[in-house]
């Protein structure tokens, strides 16, 4: 993968409206190729509608999307080098296994020696050896899934778009189907598009992720970047679980930024964050990046955070709610000011839930990299 | 609910309390008026209102005269060609009201079944009033025709002759044409309902697969539609074949179909065992349709 990635799918200022209600509104990104590229949002952010435009089930109002440099205007759906993974899988009831995944091949007008040939070799890709003979009624919702995947992958598409692939499996075979669908799309090399809701899915699976809200791109990026680094507060809220605080910007350098937060105080950040001087920003702050002590430990507390200046990065609260959740423990902490402020604590030895508990005085520090300052 | 239902062989009591009324109206007013005239088909006239029953066979016999036996397959050719007509009709009629949206799908159907609510006989002559020689049929075409005559005389041809207006009614045309009107919401309904009920991201499936719409459409579609298109059929063409109304008030001499012939034998022939084999033949032939029908579902459902 060191040669430069072409882009496969072009979206150029798509939108689409229906009737009064834009649902995609003016998105214009790059899909390259060989990527796992995922479009996460909320439901009834526009992430399926620009999927079903890339696939020509719908027609973009305005803009166009290229496929492999092909304008794909006027190609209707069954033209076009891509092919879908349904919410529902759309396995055809009335066809065996063999059958549904050698739809697209019969109707390609590939001879029966080949059909055969490959799919045999899309059902062994999906681990469905075996299942040749049944009938869609007799398999669970994940095998009848591996049928839609293989159906689809026997056609070679340039582009594999899924939509919601994992939302109608348990959790376990959900957990089970990220790492396999991410090891499929590794071993074919064919540019898959996801449609998702859940973070999780998006985080574990994504080479990159756009996060859509009311069909404008929030934040495109790769996951890691997109948790670390949001660019706004809907991302950083709709990624993972935040705290945000509002606040002024008092001090901003290429090395140093500190911001003042009435509700949480003092925060200090070992990095510039080139915004004007005095704006108004929000900080946002992870749970799992804030650290517990009990109130006596006032030396210990210091000497973590000394990263930054004495008395930031500081806060001090009461523990208003607990959720024990075996690998962390939720706490809900009120502060000082009155805000409430979410903690994460790791459970690193068995007892380790047992250290506070409701009304607790404690104190919390975090590390001078820790906040991230969002203008928007 | 299906569990209770299954279970009626263990609770004999409640089964029995809700069974017991409709069984016995059956019997009363459906199988014993049967019975009788089943066994009228085996009688013979003895007086004006007197039937002997003595177990001869000669209405049957009769029954089987080449007469009654063209009437019988003529009646089977209306009824099917109208059933084909209703399904090439229909089918369309069904998708569009499948795929409109979901505001206009109730109004839709309601336009589909308002006619049923309305009288036969009525439905019946308001269809004569406009296929009439004076009708509004015969009108549009005589419009059109003075059209066309008006066009010739534009590029310089004779215009033609005077519109004489066509015969539509009393004739096999008029029947098929009665007959699908009336069937025509018998068939668009469970093709309707078949069609709902068909994901539609199968279709889309189909066609993300390099599928036409044709292809798709013969492939997924028409499958998935066959029980209700079985049900259509079925629906269509038994009524279909036992027309009585339309046959008699828009057909023609030589357009009667067979309930026509059995109406004939009970009224002005007064003669109702051979009417009551006349009806049976149709029945028999009835529950032939219907034992292939269920014949073909579990075959279906066994595979």
């Amino acid at each position: 993968m060191t040669q430069a990635k072409q882009p496969i799918i072009q979206i150029r200022n798509v939108s689409k409206r229906f009737g009064k209600v834009t649902a995609v509104d003016n998105i214009s990104l790059d899909i390259l190729a060989g990527e796992f590229f995922v479009l996460l949002g909320p439901s009834g952010c526009g992430k399926t509608t620009l999927l079903r435009m890339i696939a020509g089930f719908e027609m973009p109002t305005e803009g166009q999307i290229f496929i492999d440099g092909q304008d794909m205007s006027l190609v209707p759906p069954n033209k076009r080098p891509v092919n879908m993974v349904f919410q529902s899988y759309a396995v055809f009831p009335h066809m065996n296994v063999t059958d549904n995944v050698g739809y697209g091949l019969r109707i390609a007008g590939v001879s029966k020696g080949e059909i055969r040939d490959r799919v045999a070799e899309a059902l062994e890709l999906v681990k469905l050896g075996g299942f040749e003979d049944r009938m869609p009624d007799q398999m669970s919702g994940g095998q009848r899934q591996r049928v839609a995947l293989a159906r689809s992958l026997v056609m070679r598409p340039k582009v594999l778009l899924l939509d919601e692939p994992l939302s109608a499996l348990d959790a376990k075979l959900r957990a089970q189907m990220q790492f396999e669908l991410a090891d499929l799309q590794d071993k074919v090399g064919i540019t898959f598009v996801t449609v998702t809701h859940d973070q999780d899915e998006a985080l574990s699976m994504a080479s990159r992720v756009a996060v859509i809200n009311k069909g404008e791109v929030a934040q495109l990026a790769p996951p890691a970047d997109l948790y670390e680094y949001p660019a706004n507060r809907f991302v950083a809220d709709f990624v993972g679980s935040v705290n945000i605080f509002e606040g002024k910007l008092t001090l901003d350098e290429p090395d140093k930024a500190a911001v003042d937060c009435p509700g949480l105080g003092k925060i200090y950040l070992n990095h510039g964050v080139t915004g004007p001087h005095g704006a108004d920003v929000w900080v946002a702050l992870r749970p799992e990046k804030i650290y517990l002590h009990v109130p006596g430990e006032g030396k210990a507390v210091r000497a973590a955070a000394q990263d930054a200046p004495d008395g930031h990065n500081l806060a001090r609260g009461t523990i208003k709610g607990m959720s024990y959740l075996g690998d962390i423990t939720l706490y809900e902490i009120q502060l000082e000011g009155g805000q409430m402020i979410r903690v994460s604590r790791p459970n690193l030895s068995r007892h380790d839930q047992e250290d506070f508990t409701w009304d607790d005085k404690v104190s919390m520090h975090w590390r001078a990299d820790s906040p991230v300052v969002l203008l928007s | 609910m299906s569990g209770a239902l299954q279970d009626w062989k263990s609770q004999k009591k409640p089964f029995a309390a809700v069974v017991t009324a409709p069984v016995f109206w059956l019997a009363l007013f459906f199988v014993a008026p049967m019975a009788i005239v089943w066994l009228y088909s085996f009688g013979q006239n003895a007086g004006p209102a007197d039937i002997e029953i003595s177990g001869t066979l000669d209405n049957y016999k009769r029954a089987t005269e080449w007469l009654y036996v063209s009437i019988f397959l003529k009646s089977f050719a209306v009824a099917t060609l109208t059933t084909l007509l209703c399904l090439i009709i229909g089918f369309p009629v069904a998708m569009a009201i499948t795929f409109a949206a979901p505001k206009w799908r109730p109004w839709l159907l309601l336009g589909i079944m308002l006619p049923f609510w309305t009288n036969l006989l009525i439905r019946t002559y308001a269809l004569m009033a406009l296929m009439g020689t004076n009708g509004y049929m015969n009108k549009g075409l005589g419009e059109l025709w003075e059209g066309a005559s008006w066009l010739r005389t534009l590029v310089g041809m004779q215009p033609l002759d005077a519109w004489t207006p066509v015969q539509l009614l009393y004739n096999n045309f008029a029947v098929v044409l009665g007959l699908v009107y009336v069937h025509l919401p018998f068939m668009v309904l469970p093709l309707y309902s078949a069609l709902d009920r068909l994901d539609k991201s199968l279709i889309e499936a189909s066609l993300d697969l390099g599928a036409g719409h044709f292809k798709t459409f013969m492939q997924i579609v028409v499958p998935l539609a066959a029980p209700g298109i079985v049900a259509g059929v079925m629906i269509t063409l038994i009524p279909a074949l036992g027309a009585y109304l339309t046959p008699d008030l828009m057909g023609g001499t030589d357009s009667q179909m067979i309930a026509n012939v059995i109406e004939r034998q009970f009224k002005r022939a007064n003669d109702w065992p051979f009417g009551a084999a006349l009806s049976f033949l149709l029945i028999y032939a009835m529950f032939i349709l219907i034992a292939f029908q269920s014949m073909r579902a579990n075959k279906v459902k066994a595979a």
